[in-house]
């Protein structure tokens, strides 16, 4: 065997010839978002021809709206399932962030400021909780942010009940910081004749952001391979722990930022609001073709997950039909979308014969 | 072939070099004992095969080099001085890298990104920082050509790559971030005839680059192969530790096909 030490490496070049360059085809369809982005035309041409209503720029700025914010939270939510876990609390803890401000400030009369930064922290330290016991005890995140999400939602409606008296926030318009705040979370912003809702400017960055970030940097490469192969992953070094947490917190971020919408927007919130809608998050992000298993996925499609439920949500009304019929739809497209995309993947990443 | 491994290896390495020294050491696990007074040298420049049935304590031993599990009994040496891991980051550090038959790469993973992993290029040390992904795409193409393997295209995943390609390319990968000991789980065991080929000879082209190498195996014909040195381990002890001289192939077969056992087992069955 000593003797192939010595060989030239010219019979690697040789082989260049079993190099092919795999088609246009074959390279769109290795990726995951198309799948939604067949579903989201073909959804789009739907309300277009059985809703008029639906046929105008205002309706698309409002179809953007309700993306965005299912898509903010589902940024999120869809780098951790890239990341192999699972968020069930997402949901609720958008309310909790929200009520945290309104009653800590409303209660103590401190500049919302405050309140909104003090909440970010609380949320911030629910994401690490999360991820400190999925990766400490090794029980599956389902069962560890059910857990949360049913505290969460107990904790809502208690303190809320405790210092309020009712299930509702005080109304926060009055306070000091509101305009600036309300500038930032809940504002429109005039586009020629148009009004653009400042939470479709923000989901849109965020989107771009994530897709940087899972396709350029290391962090991303890290998330994708947590979510692959965690065991790998740490073999080669990559420190596992850290992106897990890292990710959970990621989602209480984006879910502290339209906690914040929520709250800036109504200026009083519900203590019993977001139930349900962590499920949501979910579907958006594996109708956008993120792996319910993990290590696949990207913002894109999570981003086009989001829209999809946004014009669903929409073109229902705008078609003048029943609207409590949403979710039965939302729940076709679902298995719509995921036997789709595991027909896609398999397409793709069949071996091929070069 | 051996271009990578003969750019990337050590040159401080000089063959002979004792790398790793185990000397009596021993793993319990609770009240049970999975290894006992295990002697292994692991040399530059020499392939150690270890042999074993299963549950005869390869696992364990390869997890007390690698760092995984930390030895109860006896020392472990590196470079001549005693070492107790805590983490496989610590055995990295020391130049020991592990490639493990199920753990090698991820496969929803692009090639050039597996091959990367954990060791990415960027343009600085802020985690926000651009991967240099054309670099990376073109050292993983080129240090795997050197090899021989040709990937239809180094952006799919590596998932797609035989088994033994993937075994490649993961050994590849230690080599090329610097590794002076390798320990090759299993590297053979789910690969046909061809692709086992491949595996050993770049087995056989890292021990020529002067890197020590720990082949674990339960496969004789291919320990024979490429291996200076023998362990046969059972029931957590050496049964046999011999130069490539001093034993057959034949008989490294016997004594892994049940050896002494196996005449007593067919004295018995030959009585009723």
């Amino acid at each position: 065997m000593t003797q192939t030490s010595e060989k030239p490496t010219m019979g690697a070049h040789a082989e260049t010839g079993n190099r092919v360059k795999l088609g246009l085809s074959n390279r769109l369809l290795a990726r995951p978002e198309i799948g939604a982005l067949v579903a989201a035309i073909a959804i789009g041409i739907f309300f277009i021809a059985v809703a008029p209503a639906f046929r105008s720029v205002d309706s698309l700025l409002t179809v953007l709206y309700a993306s965005s914010t299912i898509g903010i939270v589902a940024v999120g939510v869809g780098m951790l399932m890239i990341g192999g876990e699972f968020d069930l609390s997402a949901g609720v803890a958008v309310t909790a962030a929200g009520l945290f401000n309104a009653m800590f400030c409303y209660q103590l009369g401190i500049n919302l400021w405050v309140g909104a930064a003090l909440s970010l922290v609380f949320a911030l330290c629910v994401g690490f909780l999360n991820g400190f016991l999925v990766m400490r005890t090794g029980i599956p995140s389902f069962l560890i942010t059910l857990g949360t999400f049913f505290v969460l939602q107990g904790c809502n409606l208690g303190i809320t009940k405790i210092v309020t008296g009712t299930v509702s926030t005080p109304n926060i318009n009055q306070m000091d910081g509101y305009g600036a705040l309300n500038a930032i979370f809940a504002s429109r912003i005039d586009v020629g004749a148009f009004r653009i809702s400042i939470t479709v400017l923000w989901w849109l960055a965020f989107v771009a952001l994530a897709a940087y970030v899972l396709q350029r940097t290391k962090v991303g490469n890290w998330i994708y391979a947590v979510g692959g192969n965690a065991a790998s992953a740490r073999a080669v070094g990559v420190p596992v722990t850290r992106v897990k947490v890292g990710l959970f917190m990621t989602v209480s971020f984006f879910g502290w930022f339209l906690g914040m919408h929520l709250l800036y927007r109504f200026n009083t919130l519900q203590a019993g609001n977001g139930i349900g809608q962590e499920f949501l998050y979910i579907v958006a992000a594996v109708v956008g073709g993120t792996l319910l298993t993990g290590g696949y996925g990207n913002a894109i499609g999570v981003a086009i997950g989001a829209f999809i439920f946004g014009m669903t949500n929409q073109g229902i009304v705008y078609a003048g039909w029943d609207p409590d019929w949403f979710r039965a739809f939302l729940g076709v497209m679902l298995l719509l979308a995921v036997s789709v995309n595991l027909y896609v993947k398999k397409l793709s990443t069949a071996r091929k014969v070069g | 072939m051996t271009d990578t491994i003969a750019e990337h290896a050590d040159s401080q390495l000089s063959a002979g070099e004792p790398l790793v020294e185990m000397v009596d050491v021993g793993k319990s696990y609770g009240a049970i004992r999975a290894l006992k007074g295990i002697n292994l040298t692991v040399k530059a420049g020499e392939v150690t095969g270890v042999l074993g049935d299963n549950g005869a304590g390869k696992s364990t031993l390869i997890k007390i080099i690698s760092g995984l599990h930390g030895h109860t009994e006896g020392q472990l040496k590196v470079d001549g001085e005693e070492v107790q891991f805590t983490s496989p980051r610590q055995a990295l550090q020391h130049g020991i890298a592990t490639v493990y038959q199920d753990l090698a790469v991820v496969s929803l993973m692009e090639v050039w990104r597996n091959f990367f992993l954990g060791a990415e290029l960027t343009g600085s040390k802020f985690p926000m920082a651009p991967l240099k992904s054309k670099e990376m795409k073109r050292i993983a193409d080129e240090e795997l050509r050197k090899m021989g393997i040709v990937v239809k295209d180094i952006d799919q995943p590596i998932g797609e790559l035989s088994g033994g390609q993937r075994q490649c390319v993961a050994i590849a990968r230690a080599v090329y971030f610097g590794a002076r000991v390798l320990i090759l789980d299993e590297p053979t065991a789910a690969l046909g005839v061809k692709q086992s080929g491949v595996v050993l000879k770049y087995t056989a082209a890292a021990r020529d680059a002067g890197l020590g190498v720990v082949f674990i195996t339960h496969n004789p014909h291919h320990a024979h192969l490429v291996s200076n040195h023998f362990v046969i381990l059972k029931l957590g002890q050496a049964v046999l530790d011999k130069k490539r001289d001093e034993v057959s192939l034949d008989e490294l077969t016997r004594q892994m096909a049940g050896g002494d056992e196996l005449t007593e087992l067919s004295h018995e069955l030959k009585r009723s």
